[in-house]
């Protein structure tokens, strides 16, 4: 219930389909024979998947495995996370850093591997944040996140972060139009019609190091953007986003924004904007925006404000943009395998319509057109449609595909997934979903090429499928076996945050290309101590330098004196352990931050301003060894203008001899 | 820590081996997979040589020191075994290395310092040396010609011109 999607009519809809013939059957019906057997993975082994499941109103991207259902890791993406230091450590800060200024929180919705020649390469997974808008870049070799670009001229970076078949781009629709950063802002909200402008980004990302730049905007009619998907084959060259709110209404858009009986879903010919950008005709745009990235040298990040954006206009410049008008609020937007198939799902609507991209192609070259919207054409609705799914459930939302011609949509209201033919758009299989399903996975379901043995449904309602605790409740997915003919669920595991899309991919494209340890002799941070004899302290004004080492079971020095009131203490430790699974953590008594969380070879830095005189511990936060409880330190705060001089020791017990 | 009643080093030392590996669990060894050692007749450890890649024909000792060599193994030293390795007799984490080259064979250092972790389960003398220390030695990745300089450092600590 935490989308804005849902509306009054809506909630109708939905009582109306629990108490008709949709209500889900109990569990004990649903799971039968051996299928739990077909979710276990044994004591010590792998998972056949790996799955990156975006973390919605946490900010952060969790990774299962599959078909255990097994969390594995909590990727740190948009939100702080102290337990790991994400957000509080002088080296990470920047990675959160806006135009706006440090934010510590998103709501990250989507996440898209990167392909090549349109199958999951396993180099990068990215995410969208949804509220200050930016795209994240997830290096799959270290599990971290590496790039952070935000974009201008956007509110609500929804339809985002979908790729094309190379990662030629990464692309980010607005899901809130609003006036374009260099206009004036201060206008009357009910000046939607004039003012707003919905921007959508191209994203390019580097073949070779992934880095990102943002290339051009498209400037659109002020709509809202809801999901996208690239063309992939013969549609390589084309994006396809969900529009919705085409009424272009600024209040109560469960009602307004649900007038028309069509909105669109708007074909983007991005091949044919880079021959205008080539002419040209895009115009520089100055905005404000930050672009941060992380350098694995270093272990520090870098946040750069850039200044201007390369604008092109769908008003001004024919043959980019078409219009093709879908029923009822479309939300998915989605290319089958092929490239031929472009389904929508208007979220409010009882039928599935599938565009055929031959057809968008012959109606363009023929002007088979049906009005303007806003200088854009409009496509005849007939001419581009190959068909409809008629009565395939109520409230489809998203769709993913098998590779084998079939096409797999979630139904919200009526809450199950539904297995349909494309071609001839017939129903094969219904599966009830526990409750009211959003998003649903195929391990490579929008790639050319699936690897469709599972299929996990995402919802929304959690209810009774747990162990109750209290008023708020994990969320809830599903597992189905989808290699037969009917989809047979095996599994049900809770998730973090409210899991919108996620994808999947097999194991082995990822699992051996692992970094384990950052070799401690490639460190370049600039306060690296490689081995205890360059540790040491030094003063700089008010700000003290602790060069500082870890390794099984103490720090080096660990016995820190001289520090005085009004100093800025900046710890900076190098792990020096060159062996996998070997963090060591830092902390100290007050400080008013977090943890620091350091892997083998890194140097990471914890900023502490001291507030009272006095001995302050520090000490190790993970278990490291049988000596651990031992791995711990003391400093000194003296009162300001106190004459202790700055001194560290390691393993100096007991006051100095007199001379 | 000497002063601790050996009931209590005992008792951690065996937590620690049934937590570490003992003889039926697989070993945290940085590859992730059970050590081959593990399928191998436990009788057939040879304490003089170690366990591992090296053995005294690869080695070849010369009688005399190679200054590169040494210049190498003495900034390895620094970075990846100093934090808990004395040039004396000294014990800091582990025992000081004074003396290290006349107590063990070359290529069971070469071999320890590479490749600890199945001789932490298998020699006798590093399992008595574990319940003096409490941590065993990590690996730290050394390459084989590192371990080769840190050896003719270790060769030059203790006198070797």
């Amino acid at each position: 219930m935490k989308n804005s999607i849902i509306k009054l009519t809506f909630a109708g809809l939905f009582i109306a389909a629990l108490l008709g013939g949709c209500k889900p059957k109990n569990m004990s019906t649903a799971v039968s024979g051996d299928m739990a057997a077909k979710a276990y993975v044994a004591p010590g082994q792998y998972d056949e998947y790996y799955n990156f499941v975006s973390g919605g109103f946490s900010g952060q991207m969790s990774v299962y495995g599959l078909p255990s259902g097994r969390l594995l890791r909590v990727i740190p993406v948009f939100s702080v996370d102290p337990e790991k230091g994400w957000g509080y450590s002088e080296e990470t800060k920047p990675m959160l850093n806006t135009s706006h200024g440090f934010v510590p929180w998103d709501d990250l919705h989507h996440t898209e591997m990167s392909q090549t020649n349109g199958e999951i390469d396993g180099r990068w997974v990215f995410g969208n944040g949804n509220n200050t808008p930016r795209v994240a870049r997830i290096d799959l070799t270290t599990f971290r996140t590496t790039e952070i670009i935000e974009l201008p001229n956007s509110g609500g970076n929804h339809s985002s972060p979908f790729i094309t078949e190379n990662t030629e781009y990464v692309v980010a629709g607005t899901r809130f139009s609003v006036p374009a950063d260099n206009a004036n802002g201060d206008v009357p909200i009910n000046t939607y019609k004039q003012n707003f402008k919905g921007h959508i980004s191209f994203i390019s990302v580097d073949k070779d190091n992934g880095e990102m730049d943002l290339a051009f905007q498209i400037q659109c009619p002020g709509v809202n953007f809801d999901l996208s998907h690239a063309g992939k084959g013969k549609s390589h060259g084309w994006f396809f986003f969900s529009c919705y709110n085409t009424e272009q209404a600024n209040s109560l858009l469960e009602v307004n924004a649900s007038q028309k009986d069509k909105d669109f879903i708007m074909a983007v010919n991005w091949k044919k904007a880079e021959e205008y950008i080539k002419a040209g005709k895009g115009k520089n745009v100055p905005v404000s925006y930050a672009h941060n990235t992380w350098d694995e040298k270093t272990h520090t990040a870098k946040s750069e404000i850039k200044k201007e954006v390369l604008v092109l206009d769908s008003k001004e410049l024919q043959d980019i943009c078409y219009m093709i008008p879908c029923p009822k609020s479309p939300h998915g937007c989605d290319v089958d395998p092929t490239g031929e198939y472009i389904v929508g799902s208007g979220k409010l609507a009882a039928l599935i319509p599938v565009f055929s991209f031959d057809k968008l192609q012959n109606a363009i070259a023929t002007k088979t057109f049906d009005g303007e919207y806003e200088g854009i054409p409009v496509i005849k609705y007939e001419a581009a449609l190959h068909g409809e799914v008629q009565k395939p459930g109520l409230g489809p939302l998203h769709t993913e595909f098998d590779g084998k011609g079939n096409a797999y949509t979630s139904f919200f209201v009526s809450s199950e997934v539904v297995k349909w033919n494309i071609k001839d758009l017939t129903v094969l299989d219904r599966v009830p979903t526990y409750y009211s399903i959003g998003h649903l996975c195929i391990p490579g379901g929008d790639s050319k090429k699936p690897s469709a043995k599972y299929l996990i449904a995402y919802n929304k309602i959690t209810k009774d499928r747990y162990l109750p605790t209290g008023p708020e409740l994990a969320q809830s997915a599903q597992l189905f076996d989808i290699s037969g003919d009917k989809m047979q669920m095996i599994l049900d595991f809770p998730t973090i945050g409210e899991p919108h899309y996620a994808q999947a991919c097999p194991a082995a494209l990822i699992r051996d290309k692992q970094v384990k340890i950052f070799k401690i002799a490639e460190n370049m941070h600039p306060y690296v101590s490689k081995g205890e004899t360059e540790t040491g302290v030094t003063r700089d004004g008010n700000k003290v330098h602790v060069k500082m080492s870890s390794i099984r079971s103490h720090f080096a020095p660990d016995n820190i004196e001289g520090v005085k009131m009004g100093d800025e203490v900046y710890f900076h430790i190098t792990n020096l352990e060159q062996d996998w699974d070997v963090p060591h953590g830092f902390s100290i008594k007050g400080a008013n931050n977090a943890e620091l969380l350091i892997m083998p070879g890194e140097t990471t830095t914890l900023k502490w301003v001291p507030d009272r005189v006095g001995i302050f511990p520090m000490y190790c936060t993970d278990f490291c060894s049988a000596l651990h409880q031992e791995m711990q330190g003391y400093v000194r705060v003296s009162p300001a203008g106190s004459k202790v001089p700055l001194s560290w020791s390691l393993g100096k017990n007991g006051p100095d001899p007199v001379q | 820590m000497n002063q601790l009643p050996v009931v209590f080093s005992t008792i951690t030392l065996i937590l620690l081996l049934s937590a570490c590996g003992g003889n039926s669990a697989p070993t945290a060894d940085s590859s992730g997979t059970p050590p081959k050692s593990m399928l191998e007749d436990p009788n057939s450890y040879d304490p003089r040589r170690g366990e591992g890649k090296f053995t005294a024909e690869m080695l070849n000792l010369s009688n005399q020191l190679d200054a590169t060599m040494v210049a190498s193994g003495e900034t390895i030293q620094g970075v990846k075994c100093a934090a808990c390795h004395k040039l004396t007799e000294e014990r800091l984490v582990g025992p000081g290395w004074k003396g290290v080259t006349t107590r063990r064979n070359p290529e069971w250092i070469m071999n320890f310092i590479t490749n600890p972790d199945p001789m932490i389960e298998k020699d006798p003398e590093v399992r008595a040396q574990l319940e003096l220390c409490l941590v065993r030695m990590p690996n730290q990745n050394l390459t084989d010609a590192e371990a080769r300089d840190v050896l003719e450092f270790m060769r030059k600590n203790d006198g070797v011109k």
